[in-house]
């Protein structure tokens, strides 16, 4: 059987080589996550069961259910769902970038970078709509991704360096969040708190119309860079002399890994860890080419929220723990079994 | 390396110089602020002491923050100087290698399931979280063939402390008493304690700044290496042993009173070293020193820089700590 199946069209200039078995584990997966959401979508504090739920989808539920379903459980699930595919894609893009495993938006304070300008636009700029916040917190993780190329260069940059100050970012961001919050009034405050740990509690429809166009766009805008990302993952020579603009394809990357970063970061907060964990997940299930990590991990980023959101909702109810309680309890660990992994490199 | 300060003379008036700057910030962070004082009514409020607003300010709140950031300061900063040593790595300090946050999920622990409340239990619990996250990082760090390396340390750290930080808010969602007694003590500052809280720990840091003392020179001959070190007659494994239980005696200390407080020990080393070369007791002196200096300067910066407002003091060494950590990062952190 061959691993590789084409898929071309005579009049319309696509051609396209898919990978099998990632076509069959993006497929499983996907229906993975649906059939999760449904799942989360009906536990809470009133159980509904999952054929009423996909009743309320269908439109033929009863009336209470469907007002439960549609106004309060679901815009939290689709939330999870863009968040988690958003981050997941964010970290894939910049692992593929870097070329190093331990490299995540959150741990460089790409994330933190976000933050820090979400809370400025929420203090400073009251009266602006909130439509604009992914706009500003894209701004914040541009910013600090640019400081971070500009001070991790000397010369070339090397991963080590960048992870290093990277992690001096982050402290430098939390820092000017803590003193952002010190002077914003008593409301903000445990918003703000709520938020660095990261929690898509209460979030409304407003806020899957606010993100889903990003995301979507950006998701799509990846999937056709990654061609040029494959090419890149044998070495930025290789991929010059086959024609590729490396360095400005790469500055275009980082400006997708930071948007989506953005997006993410004005919802759900400082989710951490779902960014470092999805790409890894997604490699061991279907090898290392960009493409195939990329399609896969957009569920496994989806999921991993998902499944990470129902613990903290469910678990310890009627108490609501912030998601990133969980994402960083699975994946901090991980990140000391990469750093023993890696420990002869 | 070229010291600044080249001959015994020298480094004792530099000495004396850090002292009446160390005394002079003491000075104003006692008399202003948002109560202006005079020294005459510092003095009035230990040897005449009435009821007045601003003696019982200067007794009750003035004092006790100024004792606080000097012994605190000191203690970080020995602790950097004593951490880098061991670790032969320039950018080591407690908050980066996650004892802080080790010592402040502890802490959280004991207050929500144990209901601990008491001082000199806190302080031995904030040591139990020290030294275990210091070891977990220690242990982590050393994996692998090219043994302690300054990012194995640094990711290991921050992993760590990426872990029991949330861990904490886990535990401080659950229970929303605990967060009202823990939240205060957790953002970091030498304010707001009682005088009791330093008392409490203060005999282990007398004698762990002795012992750091004692430690100085036997940590430079280790710095040369192990086998040179075992080859002149140290017992290395004893020194090394040593100098774990002062470090976590030494930040567990200050994590008690003060919270977690950053970057102090990171900055403090390198100074000392620029002013007084290789002499090692004379940098671990001088760590020490610049650690008081430095965090009642940032204390008092703090205070004044958004009066009537605090800036929390953790912010301000953040602030003063990482560009020089990224300075350092970029100065190459591969062993020559």
């Amino acid at each position: 059987m061959k691993t590789y199946f084409s898929l071309r069209h005579r009049r319309f200039p696509v051609s396209l080589h898919i990978h099998k078995r990632t076509l069959w584990v993006t497929l499983l997966l996907a229906l993975a996550t649906l059939v999760v959401a449904i799942i989360s979508t009906g536990m809470g504090e009133m159980n509904i069961s999952p054929i009423e739920v996909v009743k309320v989808l269908l439109g033929i539920g009863g009336e209470q259910e469907t007002l439960i379903v549609q106004e309060f459980r679901l815009p939290r699930i689709v939330v999870g769902i863009l968040v988690g595919a958003a981050l997941a894609v964010a970290g894939s893009i910049l692992q593929g970038l870097v070329r190093n495993p331990l490299a995540a938006p959150d741990i460089l304070g790409i994330t933190g970078g976000a933050s820090v300008t979400a809370v400025a636009f929420l203090l400073f700029f009251e009266t602006l709509s909130i439509k604009w916040l992914p706009g500003a917190s894209f701004i914040g993780a541009t910013l600090i991704a640019l400081l971070l190329y500009a001070l991790a260069w000397k010369k070339g940059v090397t991963p080590l360096r960048l992870v290093m100050i990277g992690v001096g970012l982050k402290i430098v961001t939390s820092a000017a969040v803590t003193l952002l919050i010190t002077f914003s009034p008593f409301l903000l405050q445990n918003r703000a708190i709520l938020w660095l740990t990261g929690s898509i509690y209460g979030v409304s429809w407003d806020d899957v119309t606010m993100i889903s166009p990003w995301i979507v766009i950006l998701l799509i805008l990846s999937v056709i860079m990654t061609g040029r990302v494959n090419v890149q993952q044998l070495g930025s020579e290789i991929a010059t002399s086959v024609g590729n603009t490396v360095n400005r394809d790469n500055f275009l990357l980082l400006l997708m890994c930071t948007a989506l970063t953005g997006t993410a970061v004005a919802v759900g907060g400082e989710i951490s860890f779902v960014a470092l964990l999805a790409p890894h997940i997604s490699k061991q299930l279907v090898g290392p080419s960009f493409g195939s990590v990329l399609s896969v991990s957009i569920f496994v980023g989806a999921l991993i929220i998902l499944l990470a959101d129902l613990v903290a909702r469910v678990a310890f109810a009627p108490l609501d723990i912030p998601v990133g309680v969980f994402t960083s309890a699975i994946g901090a660990p991980f990140f000391i079994y990469l750093l023993y992994k890696k420990r002869n490199q | 390396m070229n010291a600044l300060l080249p001959n015994t003379f020298l480094k004792l008036l530099a000495l004396c110089i850090s002292l009446v700057l160390l005394g002079y910030l003491a000075f104003v962070s006692l008399v202003y602020g948002v109560v202006d004082t005079s020294w005459q009514t510092v003095i009035d409020a230990y040897t005449n002491f009435q009821q007045t607003n601003e003696h019982i300010v200067i007794k009750e709140v003035r004092v006790p923050r100024v004792l606080n950031a000097i012994a605190v300061g000191a203690s970080l900063g020995i602790a950097g100087a004593l951490l880098q040593s061991l670790t032969r790595n320039p950018v080591a300090d407690v908050e980066l290698f996650g004892l802080n946050a080790g010592a402040a999920f502890f802490i959280v622990v004991a207050v929500t399931f144990f209901s601990i409340s008491s001082l000199t239990q806190f302080s031995w619990i904030a040591f139990a979280g020290a030294a275990v996250a210091g070891l977990i990082v220690y242990i982590l760090g050393s994996f692998g063939r090219d043994g302690l390396t300054p990012v194995k340390l640094t990711l290991a750290g921050a992993a760590i402390t990426a872990l029991s930080s949330s861990a904490r808010h886990g535990l401080l969602v659950l229970n929303d008493k605990a967060l009202d007694e823990v939240l205060f003590w957790l953002s970091g500052s030498v304010g707001g304690r009682k005088l009791e809280y330093l008392l409490a720990v203060f005999p282990y840091m007398i004698v762990a700044w002795l012992a750091a003392f004692l430690l100085a020179r036997p940590l430079y001959t280790l710095m040369m290496g192990e086998d040179v070190a075992k080859g002149l007659g140290q017992r290395t494994l004893f020194i090394k042993i040593a100098a774990g239980v002062t470090i976590v005696l030494l930040s567990g200390s200050a994590v008690a009173v003060a919270g977690p407080i950053g970057f102090v020990g990171l900055v403090t080393p390198h100074l000392a070293r620029y002013l007084v070369g290789v002499s090692a007791r004379w940098i671990m002196l001088f760590s020490g020193l610049l650690g008081s200096i430095l965090l009642l300067a940032a204390d008092i910066g703090g205070r004044f820089i958004a009066m009537p407002n605090e800036l929390p003091i953790g912010v301000m060494t953040a602030f003063i700590g990482v560009p020089f950590f990224i300075y350092v990062a970029r100065k190459g952190l591969e062993r020559k």
